[in-house]
């Protein structure tokens, strides 16, 4: 920051937001999101920043700060807290978001499961997510949850690194997710450990490769057309 | 036949079953190990079963899937928001407008606009679902007549189900894959017709409906082969995520339409159909008694479309940035946009003209983040779990689909029963393995 942004001591806020801006990581370059087409925009040097993930402060709303309350006191109750299995809490249109570390990721779900205040005896499932640009934290699982009791919803969402794509696995909580943990790991190429028998479910055994990540190639060839040349999907112009 | 370290393998080629049970008698091994699909008549598609006997026990079922894995998640990752229907409708092609509906739903969570969907077009999601469990429930009756031998079953129950693709021909243009739930509304609205069809559907389908309860309701061959047979009760539903179906024939009247009610559900009168017998012919039952409590709520839809004329209704968002600039009539060189609708664009509105371009060629743009929206599908909880980069394509689009999910439960209902159980147990749980695979 230079001394034009300082008024009576106090930084300029555009210029803090501006600061703030630049340190966020950048999403894409160029206009239509890829490098290997000519783009003739003149959008070429254009930097897109991706925003932060706000956590959302108190009061959630709805019946998500019961499940907070309950959540926190049953962890209090095991000798643990609140903010340490509970990384951040985000509330974004009506639904309700737990991340969990994934060291915590077990207790929590059986407390979710158990707790009879909380009651989520239903898991939906295990759907991964691949983000390639978030550093650390590239592969993230989301375990949506249902309580029957309650008629609630909430999601825990745990996240593990490229390097080290281990998540404990739930099917000693939720029996329903060996399949769904299945599908990740071959989707994702997250490991669950302590899965009873973590096999491919949708692709051949001997594939190589988990082809939902975003880094795994398609193989698509480019199509031929009155001797132009379309490229394959991941090779073409997008909008984002 | 060779001797491994597993037991003695038999090949049979061809019409050697004497050579077989000769050796086998010679050994005098009881447990068998069967291959059972992918390419068979009773595995609804291409389910793979590997069942261990002893004698006609089967000790040990493992399900094989992903014969029919497409990759439609991954597909609708390079397409916009809007063509992702075309993919996903196709995932349970059974129940393919539950596809569309779930993705929509969250879709539309995603924008925010969930309020802004016009009623009309609420109204025509609801009517076009409930005609889709019928058409659902029925093949899963029918080919669960077939499976037990028993084909005049079949053949009604498709008889039957031809009505409701009739119907859908009519309304959408196609049997199935209809792309018809778009977000923001849905494609067109209903064409000439259609409510005097509407009607005399529901005129002669509580007889259709009849006959086909007539000839199982009380067979004794249909009830020795499902009632005690395939069982899993609340507890073994539970742990194992099944929903559905399975679930309300356990006695729990867990249905997403009435506890978490999306598209309206809650403005319709209908009741929760629940059988207490954890079977297999409480199950089909519960799908019996849905398909009564369906066409009470499209007749209710039918009431609600014919109250309003349609040019004061749109079926469409009127957002112009989202609204998809569908204005389709009949031209002379078949479907295509009306006149007007090109007249207007080309001769009397520039800005029309480039939301129009904009949105058939880029799309619009989701704002970011993640929603998980489920709706009630024929076979259970159908989830759609979307992601949104703040593109114009999906980031992530995963279908929690409930085919997929309750397959699970065919070890726990099988094992330590007869072999013949097993096709009643794979029947019950209605799976379509375009869902189970997407």
């Amino acid at each position: 920051m230079t001394s034009d942004n300082v008024t009576d001591g106090q930084p300029d806020p555009a210029a803090v937001a501006g600061e703030h801006r630049l340190s966020q990581q950048v999403e894409r370059t160029g206009m239509f999101g890829t490098g290997t087409t000519g783009d003739t925009s003149g959008y070429g040097e254009l930097r897109v920043r991706r925003p932060d993930q706000p956590a959302t402060p108190r009061p959630y709303g709805s019946y998500f700060d019961e499940v907070a309350d309950e959540l926190a006191a049953g962890l209090e109750r095991g000798g643990g807290t609140f903010p340490e299995a509970v990384s951040q809490v985000v509330v974004d249109r009506g639904e309700l978001t737990l991340h969990v570390p994934r060291e915590h990721l077990v207790a929590v779900a059986r407390l979710l499961r158990d707790e009879p205040s909380l009651a989520f005896e239903m898991c939906l499932g295990v759907s991964g997510v691949h983000y390639p640009w978030d550093a650390g934290r590239e592969l993230h699982a989301v375990y949506p949850l249902l309580s029957i009791t309650h008629n609630r919803r909430i999601r825990l969402e745990v996240t593990a690194p490229d390097a080290d794509p281990r998540i404990p696995s739930l099917v000693g909580v939720y029996p329903t997710c060996d399949w769904h943990e299945r599908e990740t790991w071959d989707f994702f190429g997250v490991v669950f450990e302590g899965h009873p028998a973590l096999t491919r479910i949708e692709m051949p055994d001997d594939w190589k490769g988990h082809p939902q990540r975003k880094d795994y190639p398609l193989g698509g060839i480019p199509v031929e057309y009155r001797g132009a040349t379309i490229p394959p999907p991941e090779d073409r112009r997008s909008y984002s | 036949m060779t001797a491994e370290a597993e037991g003695r393998v038999y090949d049979v080629g061809g019409q050697d079953w004497d050579q077989v049970v000769a050796a086998a008698v010679e050994t005098a091994e009881e447990r068998l190990v069967v291959n059972m699909g992918p390419q068979h008549p009773s595995t609804h598609g291409v389910l793979r079963l590997i069942l261990t006997l002893d004698g006609e026990t089967v000790t040990e079922l493992r399900p094989v899937i992903g014969y029919l894995h497409t990759g439609i998640e991954k597909n609708m990752e390079f397409r916009t928001w809007t063509q992702g229907v075309t993919f996903c409708t196709r995932a349970d092609y059974l129940a393919p407008l539950f596809n569309e509906a779930a993705y929509c739903l969250a879709v539309e969570r995603l924008l925010g606009i969930e309020r802004e969907v016009p009623q009309r077009a609420t109204v025509l999601r609801v009517l076009l679902m409930e005609l889709n469990r019928i058409s659902s429930h029925l093949t899963a009756i029918g080919t669960f007549g077939l499976e037990l031998g028993a084909s005049t079953v079949f053949l009604y129950g498709m008889r039957e189900r031809e009505k409701v693709l009739d119907l859908f021909e009519l309304i959408t243009g196609l049997r199935m894959n209809h792309a018809y739930i778009r977000p923001g509304g849905v494609s067109q609205d209903l064409p000439h017709g259609a409510l005097e069809a509407l009607r005399e559907f529901l005129r002669v389908m509580p007889r259709l409906l009849g006959e086909l309860r007539a000839l199982l309701d009380a067979n004794p061959i249909y009830l020795a082969r499902t009632k005690n047979v395939a069982y899993l009760d609340l507890t073994g539903c539970m742990a194992l995520g099944v929903t559905g179906p399975v679930l309300r024939g356990t006695g729990l009247p867990w249905d997403l339409r009435k506890s978490q009610p999306y598209c309206g559900y809650e403005t319709y009168e209908f009741d929760v159909p629940t059988q207490a017998t954890s079977d297999a012919y409480g199950r089909y039952l519960v799908r019996m008694d849905e398909m009564d409590e369906s066409l009470k709520i499209i007749s209710q839809c039918v009431d609600r479309l014919a109250a309003k004329r349609p040019k004061d209704d749109p079926v469409m968002i009127s957002d112009p940035k989202i609204g998809w600039p569908a204005r389709l009539a009949v031209g002379p060189d078949g479907l295509g946009n009306s006149a007007d609708h090109i007249a207007h664009i080309m001769g009397q509105s520039m800005e029309a003209l480039i939301h129009h371009f904009k949105l058939v060629t880029e799309g619009f743009r989701v704002p970011v983040g993640q929603v998980y929206t489920a709706v009630e599908s024929p076979r259970g909880e159908l989830g759609c779990h979307a992601v949104s980069d703040g593109g114009t394509r999906p980031y992530r689009v995963h279908l929690r689909d409930p085919s997929f999910n309750n397959l699970q439960a065919l070890s726990a209902m099988a094992e330590g029963g007869m072999v013949a159980d097993v096709i009643s147990a794979v029947a019950s749980l209605d799976p379509v393995l375009g869902g189970v695979d997407r």
